[in-house]
C-alpha cells in the first residue's frame, strides 16, 4: 500500500524580492567609481583652456615659458618615463629575489621579519624618503657612484655631467620606494605556481636554482610582469620625494646624472603660484596626462596580475 | 669537479646572491630609520618642539635652545586626518562590506577595479582635483579640502581592507542568521561585520596611516601655517608640509625643525602601522576559531 508522499505544491517562478539593502549599499559604494570618473572629468575641464591653445602640439612641445605663455609637455614626460623606467630596472631583480626568499619554506621567524621589513618600506611616507633623500642618499650617490663612473668613462656621454640632484637620484630613492610593491605582489603570484610543478622539478633532480629559474620563474612571468607594471604605475605618479632630488631644469638631459623634471614635480612647484587663464590649465594638462597614463598602465596590469592568478588556481 | 658537483655549486651560490639581494633590500630602511633619528632627535628633545608653532629662521646666530616647533602642524595633521577619518571610514566599510556580500554582482566587479585603480592613482592629481572642486569655489584655501583630498586616498584603502575580512568570516555564520530570520542588512552589519572587527580597523589603521604621511594632496588644499589654527575653515599646516617646505629652505634652524617632524611623523606612522598588525594577527586567529 503505498502512501502517497506529500509534495511540496510547485513554487510558482517569481522574480527576486528586491533587496533594499543590497540597493542602498551599492549606491553608497558607487561612491568609489564615481570619483575616478569625476576626478578624470574635472581635470579634463580644467585643463580645457590649455587644450584649445596647443592642442596635440603640447605633448611634443619643450618649451615652458610662463611669461610668453609657452608651454610643452615633452620635458616632463620624458623624466616622468626616465625615472620610472631607471628605478624599475634597479628595483626588479631585487624585488624578484626577494620574493623568491620569502616564499621558501622552512626558518619562517627570519622570513617573518624580512616580510615586516619590506612592509614597514612600503609605510615610510614618501616625504621621508624625500628629506633623506636630499640630505643623505642623493650626496651618496654624487659621490661614490657618479662622480667614479663618469670620470672613468669620459667618453660616454650618457655617464657625464655628474649631478648632486638629477634623474639618477630620483631613481635611486624611486626604487627603494617601488620595492614593496613589485615584492609583495611578484610573492602572491610565485607562491600561487601550482605545488605539483615544483615538485616534480625536485623529484627529477633538480638543484633549487634550476627548480626556480627553469620551472618557478617562467609559469610566475606574467604575474611578475603584471607586478613590474604596477610598480610602473606607482613610479609614474610619485611626486614629493622626486620633487626634492629631481633638480628641476625644464631640460631633456643628455645624461642619466642631469638635473631633470617630473610632470608631477613641476606641478607640486609651480601650481600654487601659477596665474593667467592659460598657465593653471596647463599645469592641470600636465596632471590630466599624468592621470590618464597610470589609469591605463594600472587596469593592464591589474588584468594581468587577476589573469594569473585564475591560470594558476585552475592548474591547481 | 663533476658535473653534479658543479650543479649543486651553482645553485648554492644563486641562492647566495638572493640573500644577499634582500639583504640588500632591507638596507635604506635601516638608514632611513637611522638617519631620521640621528638628526631628527636634537629637535625632538626639546619639549616645546610639540607645543610651540614655528619662528621665522634665526640665522646666522641661533638661540642654544630654540623655541620653533611644529605644534600647529600636528594639530592640523591630526584636525585633517580625523575629519578625513569621519568621511572615508564609515562609507569605505560600507563598500567594503558591499564587495564581499555581493562578490558576484557585475556592479561589485567594477567597484572593486575602481579602488584598485583609485589606489594607484598619483595623490598629487587627487590634490589638483579637490582644489578645483572646493578651493576655487570657495575662493581660500582650508583644512577641509584637504581632508576631503585625504578621504578620497582612504576609501579604497578601506574598502578593500574590510571585503577581505568580510570574506573570511565562514559561511555558516551568515547561513544561521539567515536561517534565524534575519534580514540581510542584519546579518552583513549585526552578525558578520562585528565578527570581522579587528580586520576592518586594520585597515582603517592602514588608512589613516597612509593618509597621515601624505603630503601632495595638501600642497593647494590646505596649503600650509605659520600659527596654531583649529577651525579647517582656514589654511592649514600638516607635518608632512613642514618636512617638505624646510627641508628645501637653506636655513639651517628650518633644516633640523624638518628632521624633528619627519621623526615625529615616522613615529606616529609606524606605530600605527605596528597596531594594525597586531589587530590583524587577532582577526587571522578569529576567523581560524569560527
Amino acid at each position: 500500500m503505498a502512501t502517497a508522499v506529500p509534495t511540496a505544491p510547485a513554487l510558482p517562478v517569481t522574480h527576486k524580492p528586491f533587496d533594499g539593502f543590497r540597493a542602498v549599499i551599492g549606491v553608497i559604494a558607487s561612491v568609489v567609481p564615481a570619483a575616478l570618473v569625476l576626478i578624470t572629468l574635472t581635470l579634463l575641464q580644467q585643463a580645457r583652456p590649455a587644450i584649445q591653445q596647443f592642442g596635440l602640439h603640447f605633448v611634443v612641445a619643450t618649451t615652458w615659458n610662463p611669461v610668453t605663455d609657452e608651454f610643452g609637455a615633452l620635458p616632463g614626460i620624458f623624466g616622468t618615463v626616465a625615472t620610472s623606467f631607471m628605478a624599475l630596472a634597479l628595483a626588479l631583480p631585487v624585488g624578484v629575489a626577494v620574493a623568491l626568499i620569502l616564499v621558501e619554506p622552512g626558518q619562517t621567524r627570519i622570513r617573518g621579519v624580512i616580510g615586516i621589513g619590506i612592509e614597514l618600506l612600503a609605510a615610510i611616507p614618501s616625504v621621508v624618503y624625500g628629506i633623506w633623500a636630499l640630505y643623505v642618499l642623493a650626496p651618496w650617490a654624487y659621490e661614490h657612484i657618479e662622480v667614479p663612473v663618469s670620470g672613468r668613462l669620459t667618453n660616454v656621454g650618457l655617464l657625464s655631467d655628474p649631478a648632486p640632484r638629477g634623474l639618477f637620484s630620483a631613481a635611486l630613492v624611486l626604487a627603494v620606494m617601488i620595492l614593496p610593491t613589485l615584492t609583495a605582489i611578484s610573492r602572491d603570484v610565485i607562491r600561487a605556481v601550482p605545488r605539483g610543478l615544483k615538485e616534480n622539478a625536485i623529484a627529477l633532480g633538480a638543484t633549487w636554482w634550476e627548480t626556480t629559474w627553469k620551472v618557478i620563474l617562467p609559469s610566475a612571468r606574467a604575474g611578475i610582469f603584471g607586478a613590474t607594471i604596477l610598480a610602473l604605475g606607482r613610479a609614474l605618479g610619485e611626486t614629493i620625494a622626486v620633487t626634492m632630488v629631481i633638480g628641476n631644469a625644464y631640460v631633456i638631459p643628455h645624461s642619466i646624472f642631469s638635473p631633470a623634471y617630473t610632470l608631477s614635480a613641476i606641478i607640486a612647484n609651480e601650481f600654487s603660484e601659477a596665474t593667467g587663464p592659460i598657465y593653471p590649465a596647463a599645469l592641470i594638462e600636465l596632471g590630466l596626462i599624468l592621470i590618464l597614463v597610470t589609469l591605463v598602465v594600472n587596469i593592464f596590469a591589474l588584468v594581468l596580475v587577476h589573469s594569473t592568478s585564475r591560470e594558476a588556481s585552475l592548474a591547481a | 669537479m663533476n658535473r653534479n658537483e658543479r650543479r649543486r655549486f651553482m645553485s648554492r651560490g644563486w641562492m647566495a646572491l638572493m640573500y644577499l639581494l634582500t639583504v640588500l633590500a632591507l638596507i635604506p630602511l635601516a638608514l632611513v630609520l637611522w638617519f631620521t633619528i640621528d638628526k631628527g632627535l636634537p629637535s625632538v628633545v626639546h619639549p616645546q618642539f610639540f607645543f610651540n608653532a614655528e619662528l621665522p629662521p634665526c640665522e646666522p646666530k641661533c638661540p642654544a635652545v630654540s623655541n620653533a616647533g611644529v605644534g600647529h602642524a600636528i594639530v592640523g595633521t591630526g584636525i585633517m586626518v580625523g575629519l578625513a577619518s569621519l568621511m572615508a571610514i564609515p562609507i569605505g566599510i560600507l563598500a567594503g562590506v558591499y564587495l564581499a556580500e555581493y562578490s558576484i554582482t557585475r556592479w561589485s566587479a567594477w567597484v572593486r577595479l575602481g579602488c584598485d585603480v583609485l589606489v594607484g592613482t598619483p595623490s598629487i592629481a587627487i590634490g589638483l582635483f579637490v582644489y578645483a572642486f572646493l578651493v576655487v569655489p570657495f575662493h581660500h584655501f582650508s583644512g577641509f579640502s584637504g581632508a576631503v583630498a585625504l578621504a578620497i586616498l582612504m576609501l579604497p584603502i578601506v574598502a578593500r581592507t574590510t571585503e577581505g575580512a568580510v570574506s573570511l568570516i565562514p559561511n555558516g555564520l551568515r547561513e544561521s542568521g539567515l536561517a534565524l530570520g534575519l534580514a540581510r542588512w542584519r546579518v552583513s552589519l549585526q552578525l558578520i561585520l562585528p565578527a570581522a572587527a579587528p580586520g576592518v580597523i586594520t585597515g582603517a589603521l592602514l588608512a589613516v596611516a597612509r593618509a597621515g604621511g601624505e603630503t601632495a594632496p595638501l600642497l593647494f588644499t590646505a596649503f600650509g601655517q605659520h600659527i596654531l589654527v583649529f577651525n579647517p575653515n582656514q589654511a592649514m599646516q600638516a607635518l608632512p608640509l613642514t618636512v617638505f617646505r624646510y627641508a628645501l629652505l637653506p636655513y639651517k634652524s628650518l633644516q633640523a625643525q624638518a628632521w624633528g617632524a619627519a621623526l615625529v611623523l615616522i613615529v606616529l606612522v609606524l606605530a600605527v602601522n605596528l597596531v594594525s598588525r597586531w589587530v590583524l594577527r587577532r582577526q587571522l586567529a578569529l576567523a581560524r576559531s569560527l
